[in-house]
């Protein structure tokens, strides 16, 4: 079953081509929607919900055409918007009512349904408060309740995670990921971080400059390799955990690697190819003769970021970056060629979104 | 106590498999929704002193009237029923100056526009719900004094066939007065998206306008230019209100020397209020056209 189908649609305003024969067709699931700013995402949602139409090609919405049957789509489709969009002096209970009203709920199922999604969006006793006192985690989730009030078939969740703390973030990631598991909706959900969508999403859409630059499920993304990670503590007799791992692993012509990826901890991160099963025993008895903790063992994944490294590559030799937000990083990333482009990226997505928070 | 009564029981998700109602239900919803908030009924106790305050200070002088003519058994009421929105047009003023910008400019300056537009209705269904719900908040807070005057006329034993006629002609006239002003108001408040900017440029509109035309038709009365008089009405909402009732309901003119227009001009004076309520619509439909997502 396909939830969203487009075929060669494209998007023309008189200065900029803001889709491009974009042809994609996504199941059921979390699916993120990733591309940098002015990539076309927002485009994207607006000609799916049936509000602009498309220049040329085809799209379709659970199985409704977007050209003729936008009043359909609308009535079971949600939607987030990106920016702020409560007003202050009402309070979310009043608001998420009216907006279940003006997607045709009767009253009382509209109230029935309010407290319902409220409380699963965790929203409790504030609910009855005016939004105008609400944190940026406690609105995103207003947003979000208003979205999903109506029981859509599918929401459209516009950077869901701006503006939030770490923790934020990861309450919201897995919030959208229970919409899918336990609500049984189906999510398009936008980001220009990719780390984000790698732990929430099955399957991501990149998009630049409108165009669909790769489309797969987030296991193809992030398939497991046999390298395995291990993290240690340190103790009394060993001050530092890691180099006396290291040296006991050595010891038994076991060759271990650093963390390469620079992310943090690299440093206290010991890599270790598994060759078999007798490797995490090996391990597990180094470890413990060695009195250590062990904070952390696990199969290393790939990055979706990794992913990026070739497409970087042809980048770095020369060819002009499209995307408007890696723009003013050009030095940086030709200074880091291959080797380092990974990282390089993910650093860039980063520096992007923190100023699209900031703005 | 058995143990199993007293878990807490997390139901979970549930789907709604209940009726949906569509567009014209959306549509009504936002019309109640709207007129509510322009009494801010459904809104903070701080939103509704102002509009509850003005429909008492419009219905205060209609029962005051009343209470006189019951008292001194007059023969007829003080202020015909044609011309009591026409002496309290500075409470209209102030409420819709009030109560314009809350209903168009919040959803624009909160940006809840686009929550609207990703639902069933359209932007043809907005505007038609946002301008029915002022029409009819400002036909309510007109047309309740009328009704006291009315029901008041009915209790001093006034002539009932005059009393009635004079009453329909009101309730007809202060009909197109809030249709007019309605549509003129919203559009003002709809460009201007900064609710004390939309205030603001509200009371200019409406009072500006008819203390230029009004002065200028003194000028016109004192040189004798009678004619000219009744042609300057057009520039003003409330003058062409005015002209409209002299010409065919029945009113008495307030502009100067009573010179109303005649039934000809009046046709003139129709018109342009039509024109006016149209041309504030398609202001209006245009303006949301950009305001979608």
């Amino acid at each position: 079953m396909t939830v969203i189908a487009t075929e060669s649609l494209s998007k023309r305003f008189p200065r900029v081509t803001a889709l491009d024969r974009l042809s994609m067709d996504i199941g059921p699931g979390v699916t993120g929607l990733v591309g940098a700013n002015g990539a076309g995402k927002s485009t994207l949602i607006k000609i799916l919900l049936g509000l602009s139409p498309a220049t040329e090609g085809h799209a379709a919405v659970l199985g409704l055409d977007v050209a003729t049957s936008g009043g359909q789509i609308r009535e079971r489709v949600g939607y987030m918007p990106e920016h702020d969009c409560l007003p202050p002096d009402v309070s979310a209970t009043e608001f998420v009512v009216h907006m279940a009203r003006m997607s045709g709920l009767p009253p009382a199922a509209a109230r029935e349904r309010t407290a319902d999604t409220l409380r699963h969006v965790g929203l409790y006793e504030e609910r009855y408060r005016p939004i105008g006192g609400y944190s940026t985690g406690m609105k995103q989730r207003v947003k979000l309740a208003q979205a999903l009030v109506h029981d859509p078939q599918l929401v459209f969740l516009d950077e869901p995670t701006n503006g939030l703390d770490p923790a934020g973030r990861d309450e919201m990631l897995g919030l959208i990921r229970r919409v899918h598991t336990d609500f049984g909706i189906s999510v398009l959900v936008t980001s220009h971080l990719l780390g984000e969508l790698e732990r929430t999403c099955d399957h991501v859409v990149v998009i630049d400059g409108g165009k669909l630059l790769r489309s797969s499920s987030t296991t193809d993304f992030t398939q497991s390799t046999t390298t395995v990670a291990v993290e240690v503590t340190d103790n009394d007799t060993h001050p530092d955990g890691t180099t006396a791992l290291r040296e006991a692993l050595a010891a038994r012509g076991v060759a271990t690697h650093d963390d390469g990826g620079g992310l943090p901890g690299a440093g206290h991160t010991v890599l270790l190819e598994a060759e078999s099963e007798e490797t995490y025993d090996l391990l597990r008895d180094v470890v413990a003769e060695l009195g250590l903790g062990l904070v952390r063992m696990e199969q290393r994944r790939h990055h979706i970021a990794e992913v990026f490294r070739a497409h970087d590559e042809q980048a770095a030799q020369g060819e002009p970056e499209a995307a408007p937000g890696a723009a003013p990083e050009p030095a940086a990333r030709n200074a880091t060629a291959a080797t380092a482009a990974a990282p390089a990226t993910a650093a860039a997505a980063e520096q992007t979104g923190g100023g699209r928070d900031a703005r | 106590m058995p143990a199993d009564s007293t878990q807490i029981h997390n139901i979970g998700y549930r789907h709604y498999d209940g009726q949906r109602l569509g567009r014209a239900y959306a549509t009504r919803s936002l019309f109640s929704q709207s007129l509510r908030g322009a009494y801010g009924l459904g809104r903070s106790a701080k939103s509704k002193v102002l509009p509850m305050i003005l429909f008492g200070v419009m219905c205060a002088p209609a029962l005051i009237m009343v209470a006189v003519a019951v008292a001194t058994k007059a023969n007829d009421l003080p202020v015909d029923y044609t011309r009591y929105a026409i002496v309290l047009q500075a409470v209209i003023s102030l409420y819709l100056a009030a109560q314009a910008p809350q209903t168009v400019s919040r959803d624009l300056r909160f940006k809840t526009v686009p929550l609207y537009f990703s639902r069933p209705i359209e932007r043809v269904d907005y505007v038609r719900a946002k301008f029915a719900a002022l029409s009819s908040a400002l036909f309510i807070l007109t047309a309740a004094p009328l009704i006291v005057l009315y029901v008041g006329a009915l209790l001093a034993k006034l002539d009932f066939a005059d009393q009635t006629k004079g009453f329909a002609q009101g309730l007809v006239s202060v009909a197109l007065l809030s249709v007019l002003f309605s549509g003129i108001a919203l559009l003002i408040s709809a460009v201007t998206p900064r609710r004390g900017l939309g205030i603001a440029a509200v009371i200019a509109v409406l009072t500006i306008t008819f203390g230029a035309v009004s002065t200028v038709q003194a000028i016109a009365h004192e040189q004798g230019s009678d004619s000219a008089i009744s042609w300057l009405g057009l520039f003003s909402p409330i003058t062409l209100i005015d002209g409209v009732q002299t010409a065919f309901l029945g009113a008495t003119s307030a502009f100067p020397g009573q010179e109303g227009p005649s039934a000809g001009t009046g046709v003139v004076y129709v018109l342009v209020v039509l024109a006016l309520i149209a041309g504030s619509y398609a202001g209006l439909m245009r303006r949301y056209r950009k305001a979608g997502l």
